[in-house]
């Protein structure tokens, strides 16, 4: 027995959605990768989407960001269909996005703070002494001093790439904040630092954050909802508290981490 | 084995799609170009890229083809007496085909390949998503700075091509060959007619333009991980040399078809 993401909008009274995907189909050729997916993330919360590699959770991420346009369905953001919108439309809606890439995705041609500063030097247009000034800033708040500031990111090693780009995607203070894979490549305790770092940046600022990651210690920590994709659909989605306790076998096998059960075959 | 005419139906195919994504790609190119912002900044620092750390090896290349080229027009043209005819042809050879052409190639190897490797890391490593996440239009950014640094600083660089090619085929002349200074470099002058230079300059932008167009398509191209970038890097040489070769003869044709 699953449970849907749209049961449980039912049963728990959810505030105006913040971000919502309606019916979103994305398929690579032959490939089915998302297949009818509703989801909603309302103000203020955190959603984690966990699922197993090539369920399409980046895919997820970048159909709402508008980096892959959807073959159908709805992509709303504060109540409004993203889906196709380019050039001008497209990069005002991106002023409500931050992001923090699996990799980092740090520009090596440029030194740290000016990767922080970049959304606001390029996207924004601020003087570049008035970013770097809160580049700096913002590298203090993950834990990163002035001389990494002035360096080049080359140097960095996972943890620290992975603070700047955490660093970078709260510096222009976004509306909504995505996660893709923060705690990957990183031992247990780094990935706790990242994990609080996240937790604390997005408190400071409020904002609504969309998370997708294999790590259930991270997702426990930063969720206040979780969501399992799987099949291109949600499969099951519900608080963080009642994940251990729900009978969906899918989520049941994936956050213990079994060899046996639904996904055994597919694994095998 | 398949059917072999369903083999070349679907080269063709997959060469137009080719053809459109290219043309594409390159309307898109030319619209960013056209509106704002200008980066300015990075547009000074791939004029330096592109022009000023690659005249060493444009300048070796015209020195040496200058010197080669006076070397083989003396023994040809000795056969049948007209070695007074070496200053002359080195000229026109150099500034009409020899200059741009080599140059093009020279830096369809250097440039392109360098263009494809770096936007082609940037896209696997995510760094082009990044981009637009920071709302910054990635053909502004990153393809407009080359193709403006390009197709301006190649003329120049061939320009100085030109001149380092004309005084090697005179070190020849008047080391080697037994040329007399003065005559040599009044016969250069004396010959050297405006459209033989502005011809070659032409050339060198449109060349400078298809090596930043070629790196830049297969850098945005490029896929997977190190053998994607690899396999870009190549695509953006071979094909901006042979478009570097095919643009030469059709503006060839043009300047100097009756």
């Amino acid at each position: 027995m699953t449970e849907t993401s749209q049961s449980v909008s039912q049963s728990v009274p959810q505030p105006e959605p913040r971000l919502e995907l309606v019916d979103v189909r994305k398929a690579f050729g032959p490939k089915v990768v998302l297949d009818g997916l509703n989801l909603s993330v309302a103000l203020g919360e955190s959603v984690v989407i966990i699922g197993g590699s090539g369920t399409g959770k980046s895919v997820t991420l970048k159909c709402i960001l508008g980096l892959l346009q959807p073959d159908s369905g709805q992509v709303r953001i504060d109540g409004e269909d993203t889906v196709g919108l380019r050039g001008a439309a497209r990069e005002r809606v991106l002023t409500k996005f931050g992001m923090l890439f699996q990799s980092a995705a740090l520009f090596d041609s440029l030194s740290v703070w000016e990767n922080v500063a970049f959304g606001l030097t390029e996207g924004a247009g601020m003087e570049r002494e008035a970013a770097r000034a809160i580049a700096i800033d913002k590298l203090a708040k993950v834990g990163l001093d002035e001389d990494i500031a002035m360096g080049d990111p080359s140097g960095l090693s996972g943890g620290m790439r992975k603070r700047v780009g955490l660093a970078r995607a709260i510096a222009t203070e976004p509306d909504i904040i995505f996660f893709d894979e923060p705690t990957t490549g990183l031992d247990p305790i780094m990935g706790d630092v990242i994990n609080n770092l996240i937790n604390e940046c997005v408190q400071d600022l409020g904002a609504t954050t969309l998370t997708i990651t294999h790590d259930m210690s991270s997702a426990r920590i930063i969720a206040d909802r979780v969501a399992m994709l799987y099949g291109g659909k949600i499969i099951w989605a519900g608080g963080v508290d009642q994940i251990d306790d729900c009978d969906n076998a899918y989520v049941d096998q994936f956050i213990h981490g079994r060899e046996t059960g639904p996904f055994a075959l597919e694994v095998t | 084995m398949g059917n072999p005419l369903a083999v070349i139906g679907r080269v063709f195919l997959s060469f137009l799609a080719t053809v459109g994504r290219l043309s594409i790609f390159t309307g898109r190119s030319l619209s960013a170009v056209v509106t704002f912002p200008f980066y300015w900044r990075l547009c000074l620092q791939q004029m330096m890229t592109i022009g000023y750390y690659s005249l060493p090896v444009v300048g070796m290349t015209a020195l040496f083809t200058g010197a080669v080229l006076a070397l083989q027009i003396y023994l040809g043209s000795a056969r049948f007496g007209a070695e007074s005819a070496v200053p002359n042809i080195v000229v026109v050879g150099l500034t009409r085909e020899l200059g741009p052409v080599l140059a093009g190639l020279m830096l369809g190897g250097r440039v392109g390949a360098a263009i494809a490797a770096e936007l082609g890391t940037m896209k696997v490593t995510e760094q082009l998503d990044a981009l637009i996440t920071l709302q910054t239009n990635p053909f502004r950014y990153l393809v407009v700075p080359r193709l403006v640094a390009a197709t301006i600083t190649t003329p120049i660089l061939v320009m100085i091509a030109d001149i380092i090619g004309v005084m090697g085929g005179y070190l020849v002349g008047i080391h080697q060959l037994g040329f007399n200074s003065a005559v040599y470099l009044k016969n250069t002058f004396d010959f050297l007619e405006v459209m033989d230079v502005t011809s070659g300059l032409v050339k060198a932008a449109i060349f400078g333009f298809l090596i930043a167009l070629m790196g830049c398509y297969h850098g945005f191209h490029s896929k997977g991980g190190a053998q994607g970038v690899g396999k870009a890097t190549t695509d953006a040489v071979v094909s901006s040399l042979i478009l570097i070769l095919i643009s030469n003869y059709l503006v060839t044709a043009a300047f100097f078809s009756q």
